[in-house]
């Protein structure tokens, strides 16, 4: 007796409607043509032109993929590590310790996070004169250390459940534990690894509030472009930069969703021929 | 054997996972742990004219704890806290009744149909958080078309004389929650989902099977069985919230505001380090609690310590 | 028979059908059960039988026919409102209440006093003998006293029927052969009708008063466990239930209460016990459990006997199996009891030996389906 959940399908789809309808509200009014960024004046493509035209838009997107690659690259291995020593090294001597400061940044308010990283580097140059100045280096250290835990709780909760008989096998047959790490571990766990880069990249490029303060003069990521436009109020460009990111951020998560729903197609026709042919 | 060079038994030995445990220990209290001494530290502090603009024992005293003192005394701190406390649980309450129908609604969907969902509901994450606060912004605003098509049904349903030009939401605690909410909805609905989703669809059979009808099912089997869900999924709205500083700095109301942006005001206009220190160590403080409950509730949402 | 002078039965099932899409999981079973039955549904993996269950119970639609509890048609009513409860294969026991809690469960939508419900809980954790353990979690006992709670939950509000889809199933052998015993006195106690669902026909045989043989969603035969074990009436069932050694042979002569077959696979003609609607030149299938053949070292003579020699030979102690080659290069299975120990000297039947098997006219069964 399977009934059709109306109330709750006609839940999802308001949800749905509340998720996107702003969405799709902000494309629509990237081709407007009126200056009055709510207000319908005819179809245009202005804003996209004046959006490509603008150089600080341009340097703003590579300076926040710069550190975006960098931060992202830095946090995985450091976090990576933190996972690994967290779901394999037991209980080792300041273990409370270390998972505390691992979870800590997770739960931190961003502006708290945001004015300790600034005070932090105005003593560090003051007494110890580096970093001279603020700017790219102190928006990667500052996205590195508060990006990793994302990729710590990513590579953790993976490696607990991932079977621990394959890296016994492989110590039975006479690796070294490193050695184990390297050859059965990581590779099985390099999804994980890839998704905690992602993440990382993301939050990255996603920060204003971080790298709003940790920044200097002449350091514009496009986050803070956007913020310091945003607070004047709403402008039309942004909904055509708005409009590129949907798109973009759209499509890459589409294709990597089909890819991996294919190879999991993939692999449940492998288990069941596997299957037949054994029966 | 005797080519092993000495380090290369130290590395094979211990070091490689001294190596691993330390290269993220030492970064973390470099970068994390010192940085938060620091500002616990600076709201003992004491507020001088010089550059950097504290000062600390010598002719200031060693402890000083005005900022603290303000901070219950003044009634802008009080309010900001209390604002912000608020805020944080509307939107976590209103959050819930969204998304647990959403949730409950993706685990009764067929399997292709669920993961194109899910991936809809993950695709906000992926885009700019600063661009999703600002299409509100646009929609919120006077003369937009979202405003229009509230402010005509308003004037249709009140008497004449209530009748307003156009819906004052921007600006407003209103515009905070509903922002809050639009942004945090997926951190509710994922943790519920997962919860949700491995629950054995059997025992809602064997309730209905014992005479229960469904929606007596959902109040008696799903409902208590996901709670874990619902306490991890509210904190995880109700912690960021509540240290919002973006969404109430772009839609909120200057005059009362939130405690993430008395933080952010202190610190950069006032240039006040130790006051803005003082309300930061406050707010951490207060934020223990949830933690707590969050870290305690999550891990049994997804079932990761079962008892069985 | 006289059928006008009994009471109407409990459940009525008339060809009742489900699919799932193009695939037929229960194809046109009709049965009916009576009050008071113990009644076992017996089939492969994947023949249907949770289905019938689940539709009796009310979560699947059938897709043809109907089915009546107590002549009231069932088509439509929801689960909820019927008055059958369900003994779930995974017991579906509610993790988050304690045992107590589950047993009551169903009793909130009784009219009843707290009292009242509270002794009905005690009452029935009597019955299973888990008074003890009234306050614990699902998780915090062991897999039997889960099965137990699962059985108190599903009694306590006296349903009229009780369907257990494999009670048994998750339990270790010995603890399976003890609950069998406690079920069938259970039931005799509370006197409710059981539906048992299981793959294990020596499970059936010493539950069920009758048992439904099923093979892919359809019922091969109904019958209490001895008719059905004696006289199976396809070789499906003759092979589901017990062992069988089945020859093809052609009817030779019909003689009142005796059918001669040719069996070349034997080497000579059988006498079995005729059955309805044989003709002389119809080719059949005559089949003989391996306990019902005699085997034996010293030449016989007589109908029904042949000759051939021991290929292989397993002792269980108290019997022996034997497996037999004719000289048509058949394999036959012989099931001998051990009843006597061998005196000194006497040569037991051993590998290679040349022996003589008989049976009786009616152990040979003859099968047309
Ligand atoms: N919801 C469903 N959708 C599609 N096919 C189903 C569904 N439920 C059952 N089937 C199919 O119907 C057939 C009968 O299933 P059923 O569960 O009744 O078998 P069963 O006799 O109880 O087997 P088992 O002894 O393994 O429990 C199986 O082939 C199964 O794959
Ligand atoms: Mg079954």
């Amino acid at each position: 007796m399977r009934r059709r959940p109306t109330f709750l399908i006609t839940m999802l789809c308001f949800g749905f409607a509340f998720f996107y309808i702003p969405i799709l509200s902000m494309i629509v009014f990237s081709f407007n043509n009126s200056r009055l960024a709510t207000v319908w004046g005819g179809f245009s493509t202005k804003w996209y032109g004046s959006l490509f035209s603008n150089a600080q838009v341009g340097r703003a997107l590579v300076l926040s993929l710069e550190i975006a690659l960098l931060s992202a690259t830095i946090a995985t291995i450091l976090g990576t590590m933190a996972g690994i020593a967290l779901a394999r090294f037991g209980r080792f001597r300041g273990r409370t310790a270390f998972s505390g400061l691992v979870t800590a940044p997770l739960i931190m308010p961003e502006v708290i996070t945001g004015i300790s990283s600034l005070i932090f580097f105005i003593l560090l140059a003051n007494y110890v004169g580096w970093p001279a100045s603020r700017g790219f280096t102190t928006i990667t250290l500052a996205h590195i250390t508060f990006s990793m835990v994302f990729v710590t709780t990513v590579v953790q909760s993976r490696m607990l459940s991932a079977d621990r008989a394959i890296e016994e096998a492989a110590m039975d047959l006479g690796s070294r534990p490193w050695q184990v790490m390297v050859d059965v571990t990581l590779p099985v766990i390099s999804p994980a690894i890839l998704s905690g880069w992602l993440l990382a990249f993301t939050i990255s490029m996603d920060d204003v509030v971080i790298s709003n303060f940790t920044t200097g003069p002449g350091a514009t990521t496009l986050p803070i472009l956007i913020w310091s436009k945003v607070k004047l109020g709403v402008t039309p460009d942004i909904n055509a930069l708005a409009t590129l990111t949907v798109v973009t951020v759209g499509i890459c998560v589409f294709t990597a969703g089909w890819l991996l729903n294919r190879a999991e197609k993939r692999r449940e026709l492998e288990r069941r021929l596997a299957y037949q042919i054994n029966e | 054997m005797a080519s092993e060079s000495r380090l290369y038994r130290w590395f094979n030995r211990r070091g490689w996972s001294d190596i691993v445990l330390a290269a993220p220990y030492v970064w973390l209290l470099v970068f994390f742990l010192i940085p938060f001494l620091i500002v616990v530290g600076m709201s003992v502090a004491t507020r001088t004219p010089t550059a950097p603009p504290f000062g600390y024992g010598g002719e200031n005293p060693l402890l000083n704890f005005e900022g603290y003192h303000r901070l219950f005394t003044d009634d802008l701190y009080i309010r900001a806290f209390v604002t912000s406390l608020v805020n944080a649980a509307v939107a976590m309450v209103l959050c819930l009744a969204i998304g647990y129908p959403m949730a409950l609604g993706l685990t009764k969907v067929d399997t292709g149909w669920r993961n194109i969902l899910l991936m809809l509901v993950i695709l906000p994450f992926w885009t700019s958080f600063l661009l999703r606060v600002y299409a509100w912004m646009g929609l919120m605003g006077k003369n937009s078309w979202f405003n229009n098509l509230l402010t005509g049904g308003w004037n249709w349903l009140v008497p004449q004389d209530w009748a307003v030009t156009s819906i004052p939401m921007m600006y407003s605690n209103f515009a905070v929650v509903l922002v809050m909410v639009y942004t945090y909805l997926p951190f509710m609905i994922l943790p519920l989902y997962a919860n949700l989703e491995r629950l054995d669809p059997t025992l809602d059979e064997a309730a209905m099977d014992l005479g229960t009808k469904p929606f007596g099912v959902f109040w008696d089997v799903t409902l208590p069985q996901s709670i874990p869900g619902i306490i991890a999924g509210g904190m995880l709205v109700f912690i960021p919230a509540a240290g919002e500083l973006v969404i109430p700095t772009l839609v909120g109301d200057a005059s009362s505001p939130m405690i993430g942006r008395v933080i952010s005001d202190e610190f950069s206009q006032a240039r006040d380090w130790p006051m803005a220190s003082a309300v930061a160590v406050v707010l951490l403080v207060l934020m223990v609690g949830p933690t707590m409950l969050y870290s305690h509730y999550q891990a049994r949402a997804v079932g990761a310590d079962d008892p069985k | 028979m006289p059928k006008d002078a009994a009471p109407p039965p409990l459940i009525r099932v008339e060809n009742v059908s489900k699919s799932f899409g193009t695939f037929q999981a229960v194809k046109n079973v009709s049965l009916t059960i009576d009050k008071g039955e113990i009644f076992a549904l017996l089939g492969g993996s994947g023949c249907g039988k949770t289905t019938l269950l689940r539709m009796l119970a009310g979560f699947e639609e059938t897709t043809g026919g109907k089915i009546f509890i107590d002549g009231q048609d069932m088509t439509g009513v929801p689960p909820w409102e019927r008055p059958v409860h369900m003994m779930f294969q995974s017991y579906a026991l509610f993790p988050h209440m304690t045992v107590e809690k589950n047993v009551g469960y169903g009793l909130k939508h009784e009219p009843m006093t707290a009292a009242q419900r509270q002794d009905r809980v005690r009452e029935m954790l009597d019955l299973v003998q888990l008074t003890p353990f009234a306050t614990r979690k699902p998780h915090q006992i062991s897999g039997g006293q889960r099965q137990r709670v699962a059985l108190a939950r599903a009694l306590a509000r006296q349903p009229k029927l009780l369907l257990l889809d494999e009670p048994l199933a998750a339990l270790d052998k010995k603890l399976r052969e003890h609950t069998q015993f406690e079920l069938m006195s259970i039931q005799e106690r509370t006197g409710v009708t059981f539906i048992v669902v299981t793959h294990d026909q020596e499970e059936a045989m010493t539950l069920a008063d009758r048992i439904a043989v099923m093979d892919r969603g359809e019922v091969k035969q109904i019958g209490p466990p001895g008719d059905v074990y004696e006289f199976p009436n396809s070789r499906f069932v003759a092979g589901f239930i017990g062992s069988i050694t089945a020859l093809e042979a052609v009817v030779e002569a019909i003689d009142g209460v005796r059918t001669r077959l040719a069996v070349p696979a034997l080497g000579g003609p059988v006498q079995a016990r005729s059955v309805a609607g044989l003709s002389v030149g119809q080719t059949v299938t005559v089949a003989i459990r391996p306990e019902k053949l005699a085997i034996s070292r010293a030449p016989q003579t007589g109908d029904n006997v042949f000759e051939g020699e021991v290929k292989d030979l397993a002792y269980f102690g108290k019997d022996s199996l034997y497996r037999i080659t004719m000289p048509s290069g058949a394999l036959i299975s012989v099931h001998a009891v051990n009843a006597r120990r061998s005196a000194e000297g006497e040569r037991v039947v051993d590998w290679y030996d040349k022996v003589w098997l008989s049976f009786d006219p009616t152990s040979a069964i003859i099968l047309t389906a």
